[in-house]
């Protein structure tokens, strides 16, 4: 993949944040409170933090927010109403500041919502949203990107990749059509960027397992109840990794309101017991065991064979918001370097 | 974006109410507006999301044949937040449709060959929209049989059709209810729809089967049918996972690599042993 | 071989119970859960000031029961969460082992009856910090209350990391799924989310043990131990009632005595 290069200093990146936020962008990045660094929405590069390893949450929300109206409805006198969403509506959206694993997981969500009949509002959120990246500076021993395919200087996904050259300068890789169109008007923010290298400003990854030993390791091991009981003893089946994933898309559908209402699509998980249950009482997946072998199966098996992507980034969000430490870097290497 | 959102629903009439059993029903359902019904097309075996505005969806196959053209029904049981609603509405009320959705039972390669259907209790429904499907095209096909069974003879479904069935020559239908649930009157078998069939041993050559019932009795026929020399891949059945969106995208009823809502609902016992036990 | 290992080997090895239930080493310093079963494995357990989880939380999981009798390392909260456990009966008289680690011997405790004795000894109240913390909280008016839970709860995600943690939020089916009526909105909206956080603090008032597990597990970082320990403040001083200090008592917010004060209920 080529991209343009060009640079662009601390000041002119919060004169270009301010114009986008001028020409009525919303801006997603992330921001510190707490101890904890979470995508909120910003007013201006000050509010931004740039020195996190990674946000507690994903920033999927930009385009499958934890509660979407689908449409909305008016029932009464036995006539019925169904109001559809203004998809033109849509605010126009940068998320700044995503790691380039999470660029790469709107890939994944792209093949979730698209595959065979289109999203449209996902498709519509997704038309209005331009993803600027920054570069990973650091890492921690969650981050394992470059052992799914990604890497922290990866632009695939990015519109726009920024790298901290450490100087007080970006270099911006403008990857897509959409980043060179963002950048339109706001060039005289930017200088040349040819001859500035970015690899010696990035953070080390080391590749932690053979990604082409996972799927064939998952397939062997998957009869083995009590390998996943193992893993899985100290899971609590709460919904945090879900939640907190990037790729994770599995969702529920709920009505509320009487006789005006709406239609809304929720986050959910496939690591609830009651995910699967039938109204009769039947559980298709009933043990924990089965549904954190779910969990690994579909991202790292089902995903690649049915929608040609893999559903993992490497980001290790799931992992840092365990409650218990499940974490899925020790467990994806466990089954990568079982022996046959 | 000129396409229909997936997730908007036509609107529909209930024209009529049919009590089935004890908290069963089949509602007929005819398009609100009737450009949407002419283009509606469906196929035997597909299922799609019925909604009550305020309460929600649920996921029900087309109980009507693909023949009867006009309207769609719906047979369900009242046990949830969704089917209780459904279950209190009454004719001309409006109610949501969205499909129809996954695949199809594939009755023209089923051409020339006996039909065997077994099904028991509320599971019925999907199979009485191939079953007429296929007795109106009846020529197309040679014998065809049907086992039925349900818990009482309070609850088998359908009654009306029952014995339109079985007074037609061209079918054979034999219907059991599970020992104590019959009648003093009750005319058909009594026991277990697996020994039923062990006991009627339909011949398998040149014969598909469709069977459609809870877990344990699909469970406890395939083995009667492969002993009787059914072929794995011409025993078909319809899952019925948990679903929401029906579109493939809200991964409840990922099964294995499959997504219930678009590899199936119907799936061949050959298919079955294939994926893992989760449906 | 520490004291705890030692311990452990020696129950495993006597078969006097198939699992130890304790703290082992996790990621990134962390301590995590691990289930020992076999005697040779005794030296994976450790004990510091990184073992923070409650336990007890795994004696309700089905997956565990299924290993056998357990023994159970514990915090002071973990004593207190069995024997609140024993008091709604959910867990059986010798059913359990708990070990409690110290620096110089382990005490092994199998009876209900040895555990209350043991969490008699100790001070079951808030402590001075936390007292401190609660009064600052309580001292701010009703709208300034109402603003900081809004703010809160609006970053909620409802993955429900909270109940899941929680030892005492054993219900298989949550008000949160009763769906007939939908007592509480599944959505991670604001009411859905008020009111979801509401009804599981409301639902653990007299029996939270303040182990504050449901605040550590919570991936956004709600305070919710805040909740517990004004409920935790309030049913002391309504009810002169602390959870988990008999394996008999009665809740607070679910027994009826016929002396009871106030006019509304008799």
């Amino acid at each position: 993949m080529e991209s343009e290069k060009r640079s662009i200093g601390r000041e002119a990146l919060a004169e270009l944040i301010s114009q986008w936020r001028s020409a009525g962008k919303r801006v997603l990045a992330p921001k510190r409170s707490g101890d904890k660094v979470d995508f909120a929405w910003v007013a201006s590069l000050e509010e931004i933090s740039l020195d996190h390893v990674q946000t507690v949450q994903s920033p999927k929300a930009a385009l499958f927010p934890r509660v979407e109206e689908l449409f909305s409805f008016r029932s009464a006198d036995g006539r019925v109403e169904v109001r559809e969403r203004d998809l033109g509506a849509l605010p126009e959206t940068v998320v700044f500041g995503l790691r380039p694993c999470d660029a790469a997981a709107f890939t994944a969500l792209k093949a979730i919502f698209n595959w065979d009949s289109p999203d449209s509002l996902f498709s519509a959120r997704l038309a209005r949203t331009t993803l600027v990246a920054v570069a990973c500076s650091s890492a921690d021993e969650y981050c394992f990107c470059t052992s799914v395919g990604g890497g922290p200087g990866a632009i695939a996904g990015s519109d726009i990749l920024l790298t901290d050259l450490g100087d007080g300068d970006f270099l911006a890789e403008i990857v897509s059509e959409k980043g060179r169109l963002m950048l339109q008007g706001a060039e005289a923010l930017f200088r040349p960027g040819a001859g500035r290298e970015k690899e010696r400003c990035l953070a080390r990854v080391e590749k932690a397992f053979d990604l082409e030993k996972v799927d064939p390791g998952l397939a062997r091991r998957f009869d083995d109840d009590a390998f996943w009981a193992g893993q899985s003893l100290r899971c609590l089946g709460c919904g945090a990794c879900a939640y907190v994933c990037p790729t994770c898309a599995c969702f529920d559908i709920q009505d509320e309101g009487g006789i005006t209402g709406k239609r809304l699509r929720c986050w959910d998980s496939c690591g609830f017991g009651l995910f699967t249950l039938h109204t009769s009482g039947h559980n298709p997946r009933p043990l924990q065991s089965q549904r954190w072998r779910q969990r690994l199966m579909h991202k790292f098996s089902y995903m690649p064979e049915r929608q040609g992507v893999l559903g993992c980034v490497g980001c290790g969000r799931c992992s840092r918001a365990c409650p218990v430490d499940m974490n899925i870097l020790e467990h994806i290497r466990a089954i990568a370097e079982a022996r046959p | 974006m000129n396409a229909r959102d997936v997730f908007k629903p036509f609107l529909m009439r209930i024209e009529q109410v049919t009590e089935e059993a004890p908290d069963v029903r089949t509602l007929r359902l005819v398009f609100q507006n009737e450009d949407e019904g002419r283009g509606f097309i469906f196929r035997t075996g597909q299922f799609g999301e019925y909604s009550v505005f305020g309460e929600g969806e649920c996921t029900f196959c087309i109980a009507s044949s693909p023949t009867r053209q006009g309207y769609i029904e719906c047979t369900f049981r009242k046990a949830g937040r969704v089917t209780s609603a459904l279950a209190a509405l009454e004719t001309n009320e409006i109610v949501g449709f969205r499909g129809p959705y996954g695949n199809v039972f594939p009755i023209d390669q089923w051409q020339g060959k006996n039909l065997l259907f077994i099904a028991g209790g509320i599971a019925l429904p999907p199979m009485r929209s191939v079953i007429w499907n296929v007795l109106d095209l009846r020529d197309r096909y040679r014998d065809v049989t049907i086992v039925y069974g349900a818990r009482t003879v309070a609850d088998l479904v359908y009654k009306r059709e029952l014995q339109e069935w079985a007074g037609r020559d061209d079918v054979k239908l034999v219907t059991t209810v599970d020992p104590g649930g019959e009648t003093p009157d009750w005319q058909g078998e009594i026991g277990f729809v697996p020994a039923v069939l062990d006991k009627l041993a339909p011949a398998s050559h040149d014969t598909v089967a469709v069977v459609c019932g809870p877990p344990v009795m699909i469970k406890f026929t395939f083995p009667v049918l492969a002993r009787l020399g059914f072929a794995p891949g011409d025993i078909y059945t319809t899952l019925e996972n948990r679903m929401k969106c029906g579109v493939g995208k809200c991964g409840r009823c990922n099964t294995g690599k499959y997504f219930v809502c678009k590899d199936g609902p119907v799936f061949t016992f050959a298919q079955l042993q294939e994926m893992p036990q989760e449906y | 071989m520490s004291a705890l290992q030692e311990k452990a080997r020696e129950l495993l090895a006597s078969a006097a119970v198939q699992v130890v239930i304790g703290y082992g080493r996790g990621s990134g310093g962390a301590a995590r859960a691990v289930f020992i079963r076999e005697a040779t494995k005794a030296g994976d357990l450790v004990f510091d000031g990184t073992c923070l989880q409650n336990l007890a939380v795994y004696l309700m999981k089905p997956e565990v029961r299924k290993l056998g009798k357990a023994a159970l390392v514990v915090r002071p909260a973990t004593l207190r969460t069995i024997l609140q456990l024993a008091a709604e009966n959910q867990i059986a008289e010798n059913s359990l082992l708990a070990l409690v680690p110290s620096a110089e011997e382990i005490v092994l405790l199998a009876t209900f009856a040895a555990i209350e004795a043991h969490v008699a000894a100790l001070d079951s109240d808030l402590s001075t910090a936390e007292k401190a913390e609660l009064q600052r909280f309580t001292a701010l008016g009703l709208d300034e209350r109402r603003r900081f839970w809004e703010e809160q709860f609006s970053r909620c995600l409802k993955c429900y990391a909270c109940r899941a943690a929680c030892p005492l939020c054993y219900c298989t089916r949550c008000t949160v799924e009763c769906n007939q009526p939908q007592w509480i909105p599944v959505p991670a909206h604001d009411l859905g989310n008020l009111e979801w956080n509401v009804m599981r603090a409301m639902h653990l008032a007299g029996r939270c043990v303040n182990c504050g597990d449901c605040s550590r597990a919570c991936p956004v970082g709600i305070p919710l131990y805040l909740l517990n320990q004004k409920l935790v403040s309030d049913v002391f001083t309504g009810f002169n009632s602390r959870s988990g200090i008999s394996a008999r008592s009665d809740n607070a917010l679910s027994t009826f005595k016929p002396n009871d004060p106030e006019d509304f209920i008799r």
